[in-house]
């Protein structure tokens, strides 16, 4: 019962794009169309959940016993960097399919904000390993949610007449600004 | 201090191991190539090849899946790098261009009804599109925006217009046009295109029998882009010099302008454009298709074959083209006399196909000098047999052996061989087709004292194009319609007279025509020294019974069979058309057959079946044909120059002359642009009863 309120806590009250305001690059720069939305989702949820056991690791058996956890930031990027590339690597060789369809959104995760957040806020959260792991996978799924949601919208407001100064990005934040606020309704289902 | 450093640097480490050992484990042999290929194009990642990006376009040409120019900014010369990498070699390939299929009218100043949609698919989605019609452009611009190289601009009338020397046909325009009209168009599919029911189709291109896209040059002459309405001619119509001077224009007959006042002068214009280029010396540039290796023997040089030879050509085929007589060009050389169509011209607009790499050879004849297994052997994949229909057809009245009748096809012939022969004396023509009337004005021309021309029916069922009729009229060439012959007179075995019966009208005949009765007792005798017996011509097919030639099926009319919808004989590798086909019949058709055949042939040769064509237009399509034209202005019709009468008896020259550029843009003017402009006739009803209310209020 814990784990699926601290899931549904994830995805919707503490919503990683929209209530934490993080991974705000990928969700302006790949939420044009609702496919690619799809695809960048899929890969942050598979990357974000496998960083953060690592990084989980590495925090509690390497940081911790040696009073290092002032280190945690600089560690964490260097493991995510190498994790995304090791796996970029491996589903080359291992799943052609796999990579065909996530490979172009490797590499813009290596210095995703919203992975590398998730790793963070685990250790912040004192979480135990199971509830890391339903953490980080709700949040990565909180942030494909909120990503294929937008690009939606962005589809319906590339056709709406939009005055010329707010076309683009700038009326893309406003939407997110608002749908930030609807997200905001979900925040009295937590306590 | 030091802990911090080794464990950062250990984690360092060991992830620079993992990847390194990663690398090594988990390589995969990737073809060099990519690489190769992925430095040569741009890098500009714009999508527009239709992959992600500039790499996986490498890959995909690498392994075969695009073409080695399917990078749609570096165009040519990118192209020939890459293909030069990958050691192929490239060809020219025909351009492939954006074209809209729509020019609006109403349609175009509405769009500001979109309440502040300035997006065609928004205003799709709400109001799918105008009420009006189906098929317009929406006009606010969504292609302008996809294009990626400013190749779209928005025109005068509230509609795109492409320019084909930006567009790359990379083809987001297509995409992005809710509305189907814009489409990427290779001159390969406009070959091979032949009119269907469902598409919207001005009349003029219904009724012309090679399907030339009439409204289409008209609006480039309007706009003074001869270059481009020649080469729209071209689309369907390899001698435009020629057709501009003795077609009869079937398709001024559906002209929806006659409407208001006359049709527009198709045929002055085409012929304008085609004697533009002529005047300017320089040929304009045809594209032709990248080499297909197949090869295509065409037997019989007149505008049937030369109009297969031509597209077979531009659809990549390798052509031969076997003639009997000295010179090609058919009955357009031997039989259309020099005032009509001068052989200069004719020479000029033959060279220009041969010289998109057409092979001809002639003085060589089927069945004397060579046969069909011949030409199998050969290795000539498949044979278009045009050969015509030049067998004169006597009228059975013992005029064997007499001195003083000649056939009409034989006199036309031999007179253009040895153009010294004069003719003295009475002359009597018998028949009422075009070949009677060139017998006479020949005639008339080269000494003759009289002429009359014998015809059975009357003058409305002379089946010679109008203008002809009227200008042997002028000549003084004498008419005696209802006449039948019934005797030749002759002393000392030389013609004196013809003795004729005058018809009456009777019931009409299968043809529509009415059929000619004899009046008992009404002989009459025509004084004559030279009988011209233009009364019919048939194919001459005595070549089929020599040896190497395989059966071929003829018709009750002594044609050759062939399948209407393919052309194709009973033996699959031969195909036919033009008039040993369908018998005598006029040049367009030729010319419609020789580009018909040619797409079954490239059907044939490529691909082993002839796909039919689904709801192929073969009627006039009845919506089509409107009553009532709104709001259109009486403009008088132009005149050709013509020739004095003074100056045209005694001489060939020729007779009628080409309109002038002002003439020639003002006609075009006069063009209603049916079946791509929309008169919306509940518009101007209401509008008409607005006005109306609006007058009654005020009393
Ligand atoms: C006097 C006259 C006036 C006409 N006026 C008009 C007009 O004003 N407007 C109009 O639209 N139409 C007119 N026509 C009709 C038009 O010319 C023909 O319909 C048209 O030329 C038919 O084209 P074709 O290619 O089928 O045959 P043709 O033009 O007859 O060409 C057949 C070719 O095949 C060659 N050939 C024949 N047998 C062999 C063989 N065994 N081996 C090799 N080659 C062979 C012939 O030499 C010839 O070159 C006229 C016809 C005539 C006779």
């Amino acid at each position: 019962m814990d784990l699926i309120i601290l899931a549904v806590g994830a995805i919707f009250v503490q919503n990683i794009l929209l209530a934490q305001y993080l991974g705000n690059c990928p969700f302006c720069g790949v939420s044009k169309k609702t496919g690619t939305a799809v695809g960048m989702g899929v890969a942050v949820i598979f990357v974000a959940t496998l960083a953060s056991i690592f990084t989980w690791l590495a925090y509690y058996r390497l940081l911790v016993p040696r009073g290092l956890e002032y280190l945690q930031t600089l560690v964490f990027i260097l493991i995510i960097a190498a994790l995304v590339q090791l796996v970029e690597i491996f589903l080359k060789k291992q799943s052609r399919t796999l990579y065909d369809a996530l490979g172009i959104y490797l590499p813009l995760i290596t210095t995703n904000c919203a992975v590398m957040g998730i790793a963070l806020l685990n250790i912040k959260h004192g979480f135990g390993f199971v509830d890391m792991v339903v953490y980080s996978a709700a949040s990565a799924a909180g942030f494909a949610l909120a990503i294929i949601l937008f690009a939606g919208v962005r589809e319906r407001l590339f056709l709406a007449p939009v005055p010329k100064a707010m076309r683009g990005t700038a009326v893309a934040l406003v939407t997110a600004g608002i749908m930030s606020l609807a997200f905001m309704g979900f925040a009295g289902m937590g306590k | 201090m030091l802990v911090p450093a080794m464990v950062l640097g250990g984690i360092a480490a060991v992830a620079a191991v993992a990847l390194g050992i990663a690398a090594r484990i988990f390589h995969v042999e990737e073809d060099p190539r990519f690489k190769g290929v992925a430095d040569l194009l741009p890098g500009a990642n714009c999508g527009g090849c239709g992959f992600a990006g500039c790499t996986a376009c490498a890959e995909a040409i690498v392994r075969g899946q695009a073409e080695v120019n399917a990078c749609v900014i570096g165009q040519t010369d990118t192209a020939r790098q890459v293909a030069a990498f990958l050691g192929m070699e490239m060809v020219d390939n025909e351009p492939q261009i954006a074209c809209p299929d729509c020019r609006g009218g109403i349609r175009a100043t509405r769009k500001y009804d979109y309440a502040g949609f300035d997006d065609c698919r928004a205003a799709m989605q709400l109001f799918h599109g105008p009420t009006v019609c189906d098929h317009g452009c929406l006009g606010l611009g969504t292609c302008i925006r996809a294009c990626q190289f400013g190749a779209i601009r928005m025109g005068d009338e509230g509609l795109p217009v492409f320019d084909p020397l930006r567009c790359v046909g990379c083809g987001s325009c297509v995409r992005a046009c809710p509305k189907g009209i814009i489409s990427i168009i290779s001159e390969t599919t406009k070959i091979l295109h032949w009119n269907r029911y469902s598409e919207c189709l001005a009349p003029c291109r219904q009724k012309c029998p090679a399907q030339v896209n009439v409204p289409k040059y008209i609006e480039h002459i309007r706009k003074g882009e001869f270059a481009q309405a020649l080469m729209t001619v071209r689309e369907s119509n390899p001698l435009p010099l020629s057709t501009g001077r003795v077609c009869p224009e079937p398709c001024s007959l559906a002209c929806r302008r006659q409407i208001e006042d006359e049709p527009v002068a198709i045929n002055y214009l085409k012929r304008f454009v085609a004697d533009w280029e002529m005047a300017q010396d320089t040929r304009l540039h045809i594209p032709v298709a990248p080499d297909t290796g197949k090869r295509i023997a065409v037997i019989g040089g007149g505008p049937a074959g030369l109009s297969a030879a031509y597209y077979l050509r531009r659809l990549g085929h390798a052509v031969a083209i076997f003639e009997k007589m000295p010179a090609l060009g058919g009955m357009l050389r031997y039989g259309i006399p020099e005032y009509r169509l001068p052989k200069r011209i004719l020479d000029w607009e033959i060279q220009g196909i041969l010289d998109l790499g057409i092979q001809a050879t002639c003085n060589v004849e089927l069945g004397k000098h060579f046969s069909i297994d011949f030409l199998r052997a050969e290795g000539f994949d498949a044979i278009f047999m045009a050969v015509g229909a030049w067998l004169d057809k006597g009228l059975g009245l013992d005029e064997d052996g007499l001195e003083g009748v000649a056939p009409g096809i034989k006199f036309l012939e031999t007179y253009h061989h040895q153009k010294e022969i004069t003719v003295t004396g009475k002359v009597a023509v018998i028949g009422g087709g075009n070949t009677a009337i060139d017998c006479a004005r020949t005639s008339l021309r080269s000494g003759a004292e009289k002429v009359t021309i014998v015809y059975r029916r009357s003058r409305d069922e002379m089946p010679a194009n109008p203008a002809e009729i009227i200008a042997a009229e002028e000549e003084g060439i004498e008419f005696r319609f209802l006449s039948a012959p019934s005797r030749i007179l002759s002393e000392d075995n030389r013609v004196t007279g013809l003795e004729v019966l005058r018809m009456e009208l009777g019931e009409p005949d299968p043809s529509g025509r009415r059929r000619p009765v004899p009046v008992a007792g009404s002989e009459e005798i025509v004084p004559c020294d030279l009988i011209i017996e233009a009364v019919g011509q048939e194919p001459d097919l005595e070549f089929l019974k020599s040896e190497g030639m395989p059966k071929l099926p003829l018709t009750r009319w002594n044609t050759i069979d062939a399948k209407e919808e393919t052309l194709q004989t009973d033996v699959p590798f031969i195909f036919t058309g033009g008039d040993c086909f369908t018998g005598p019949g006029l040049m367009v058709e030729a010319i419609g057959a020789g580009r018909y055949a040619a797409r079954s042939i490239h059907y044939y040769v490529t691909d082993g079946v002839i796909p039919p064509i689904e709801h192929r237009q073969t009627d006039l399509i009845p919506a089509s044909l409107f009553d009532s034209i709104s709001g259109v202005e009486e403009k008088p019709k132009v005149h050709e120059p013509i020739v004095s009468l003074e100056d045209r008896l005694g001489t060939f020259k020729e007779v009628e002359g080409t309109i002038d550029e002002e003439d020639a843009v003002y006609e075009a003017t006069r063009c209603l642009h049916c079946g791509t402009y929309c008169y919306d006739h509940d518009l101007e009803e209401a509008r008409q009863q607005a006005e109306q209310d609006r007058l009654q209020e005020s009393t």
